[in-house]
C-alpha cells in the first residue's frame, strides 16, 4: 500500500511539479478561456444580426414584398445568405471547419489562438443565431400588434418591446451554449493552439504518464462546467422571479 | 370629400389562398369625427379583420383606406405615423409584460414623441387616475386583473393622443363581472366625442353608445343604422336571425 502511494506521487510530481509543468495546464487553461470568451462575443454578435434578419423575414417579409423597392430585395438576399451560411456550418464538423480557416482561408495568420476564434466564433454563431430566433418567435404576435399598433416601426418593436422579452426567454439555452463552446475549444490542438487539452497532451508526451495529465485535464474542464452550471441555475431563478 | 369624415374606406377586400378565402369582401365605408361605429356580427364574419385593416394591421388585398385624407395603404405613406394617431385596444390586451403600468403607458410618448419623462409620467398618471388605476402605477402587468389590464391597454393607447380608438373585442376575454368597468371607460370615452369603432358583442353597448350599428356578415356589411333602428327594426334577414340569437 505504502508502495502504491509513493509510486502515485512521484508520477504527480513527474507530471505535474517536475519542470514546473503544472504551469503548461495554466497557461493551457488560459488560451482555452481567451478562445471562448472572445468566439463567444463573436458568436453572439453574429447570431443576432442573423437572428433578426432572419426572423424580419419571417415576420415582415411579406408587407415589405407588397412595398416592393430594393429593401425587400436586400432582405432576400441577405435572408438566402443567412441560410446557406446556417446550412454550412451547422452540416459540418467544427474541427473541419477550424483546419479550413487556418490551412485555407487564413493562411497567413501564424496566431492560431485568433484562427480559433474566428473560427470557434463562427461555429457558434450559427448555435445563437437559432437560439435568439427561437426566442423572438416565441414571444406572443400581440406583442407585435401591440408594439406595430402604437407607431413603433419594425426595428423600433424589435428594441423595445420584443428583445427584453425575448433574452430572457433564451438566456437559460445561450448559457447552455456557453458550456458547449467550452468544451468544443479541446479540439483547438489540430491547429497548433495549446489550449487545455493538448497541454495535458503535452505532459503525457514528455511523461509517458497518460494517467495523471488526461484525467488533471478533465478535472479542470468539469469544474469549468460545474462553475458554469451554478451561474445557469442563479440566472434561471432570477427569471423564475421575475415571471412572479 | 367631406371634412368632418376621418376614415374613408373603399372597395376593401381581403382575401387569403388567391381568392379561396374571402375574409372581407368589398366594404365602403366612412367613419366620421366623433361618430362611435360599432360592429357587429357572427364569428368568422371578418368584422375583427376589417377593424384591423384599418391600421394595417391586416394588409388589405385591394381597396383604398383614407385617414384624415391620406391614403395609408399607398406605398407613400409612413404608415408608422398614421398608427400614432389610430389607438387600438386587443382582445388579450397586449400590454407589455416585462414593464410595468407606468412604462406601459410612457414608452410610446417618450419614443415616439419624444416627449420628456417627467411630461409623460404627468399624462400617464393623469390617464390612470381616468381609468380609476392611479395606485397600480408601478405593478406589473401579470399582478392585475383583466378588467385591469384591459384598462391600462386603453390608458396606453390614449397617451399618443389619438385622433380615433380602434377596439377589438375589448371585453370577450374578461370575466363577466370586469365586462363592466371596461365599458364605462369606453362610455365615457364616447362622451369625451373620441371617434371610436368597436368591434364587440356588447348589444348593450352598441345600443346605449354607438351613433351607427353596423353588421358583419360573410365578409360584407350587411345592414348599417342607428342604433334604434338596428335593434328595433332590422330588415336584413341574417341580422334577424342574429339578433334574435344574441337578444334573448
Amino acid at each position: 500500500m505504502g508502495e502504491w502511494f509513493q509510486n502515485l506521487s512521484d508520477k504527480f510530481y513527474l507530471c505535474f511539479i517536475d519542470d514546473d509543468r503544472w504551469m503548461w495546464l495554466v497557461d493551457g487553461l488560459k488560451n482555452t478561456l481567451i478562445i471562448t470568451v472572445f468566439a463567444l462575443i463573436i458568436g453572439v454578435i453574429i447570431g443576432i444580426i442573423i437572428a433578426t434578419v432572419r426572423s424580419t423575414y419571417d415576420k415582415n417579409g411579406e408587407a415589405m414584398k407588397k412595398k416592393g423597392g430594393a429593401g425587400y430585395v436586400f432582405l432576400r438576399i441577405a435572408n438566402a445568405i443567412c441560410s446557406l451560411y446556417l446550412t454550412v456550418i451547422r452540416g459540418t464538423p467544427v474541427v473541419v471547419q477550424l483546419m479550413i480557416m487556418y490551412f485555407v482561408i487564413l493562411v497567413n495568420q501564424q496566431n492560431g489562438v485568433i484562427v480559433a476564434i474566428v473560427a470557434f466564433g463562427i461555429n457558434s454563431g450559427a448555435y445563437v443565431a437559432e437560439i435568439f430566433r427561437s426566442g423572438i418567435m416565441s414571444i406572443d404576435q400581440g406583442q407585435f400588434e401591440a408594439g406595430r399598433s402604437l407607431g413603433f416601426n419594425y426595428i423600433q418593436t424589435m428594441v423595445h418591446i420584443i428583445i427584453p422579452q425575448a433574452v430572457k426567454v433564451i438566456l437559460p439555452t445561450l448559457w447552455n451554449e456557453v458550456i458547449v463552446l467550452v468544451k468544443e475549444t479541446s479540439v483547438a490542438g489540430y491547429v497548433g493552439v495549446v489550449d487545455l487539452t493538448k497541454a495535458g497532451d503535452r505532459i503525457r508526451g514528455r511523461t509517458f504518464e497518460a494517467f495523471m495529465p488526461l484525467f488533471a485535464v478533465a478535472i479542470v474542464y468539469l469544474i469549468i462546467v460545474i462553475i458554469l452550471t451554478q451561474i445557469l441555475k442563479v440566472i434561471e431563478r432570477r427569471l423564475r422571479k421575475s415571471e412572479r | 370629400m367631406n371634412d368632418n369624415v376621418l376614415i374613408e374606406v373603399r372597395g376593401l377586400k381581403k382575401h387569403y389562398n388567391n381568392g379561396k378565402v374571402k375574409a372581407i369582401d368589398g366594404v365602403d365605408i366612412d367613419i366620421k369625427k366623433g361618430e362611435v361605429v360599432v360592429v357587429v356580427g357572427p364569428s368568422g364574419s371578418g368584422k375583427s379583420t376589417f377593424l384591423r385593416s384599418l391600421n394595417l394591421l391586416e394588409m388589405p388585398t385591394e381597396g383604398v383606406i383614407f385617414f384624415d385624407g391620406e391614403d395609408i395603404n399607398s406605398k407613400e405613406a409612413n404608415i408608422n405615423l398614421h398608427r400614432q394617431k389610430m389607438g387600438m385596444v386587443f382582445q388579450h390586451f397586449n400590454l407589455f409584460p416585462h414593464k410595468n403600468v407606468l412604462a406601459n403607458i410612457t414608452l410610446a410618448p417618450m419614443k415616439l414623441k419624444k416627449m420628456k419623462k417627467a411630461d409623460a409620467v404627468n399624462k400617464a398618471m393623469e390617464l390612470l387616475k381616468m381609468i380609476h388605476l392611479e395606485d397600480k402605477a408601478s405593478e406589473y402587468p401579470a399582478q392585475l386583473s383583466g378588467g385591469q389590464k384591459q384598462r391600462v391597454a386603453i390608458a396606453r393607447a390614449l397617451a399618443m393622443d389619438p385622433e380615433v380608438m380602434l377596439f377589438d373585442e375589448p371585453t370577450s376575454a374578461l370575466d363577466p363581472e370586469m365586462v363592466g368597468e371596461v365599458l364605462d371607460i369606453m362610455k365615457d370615452l364616447a362622451k369625451n366625442g373620441m371617434t371610436m369603432v368597436v368591434v364587440t358583442h356588447e348589444m348593450g353597448f352598441a345600443k346605449e353608445v354607438g351613433s351607427r350599428v353596423i353588421f358583419f356578415d360573410e365578409g360584407k356589411i350587411k345592414e348599417e343604422n342607428t342604433p334604434k333602428e338596428f335593434f328595433e327594426n332590422p330588415k336584413d334577414p341574417r341580422l334577424q336571425d342574429f339578433l334574435s340569437k344574441v337578444l334573448m
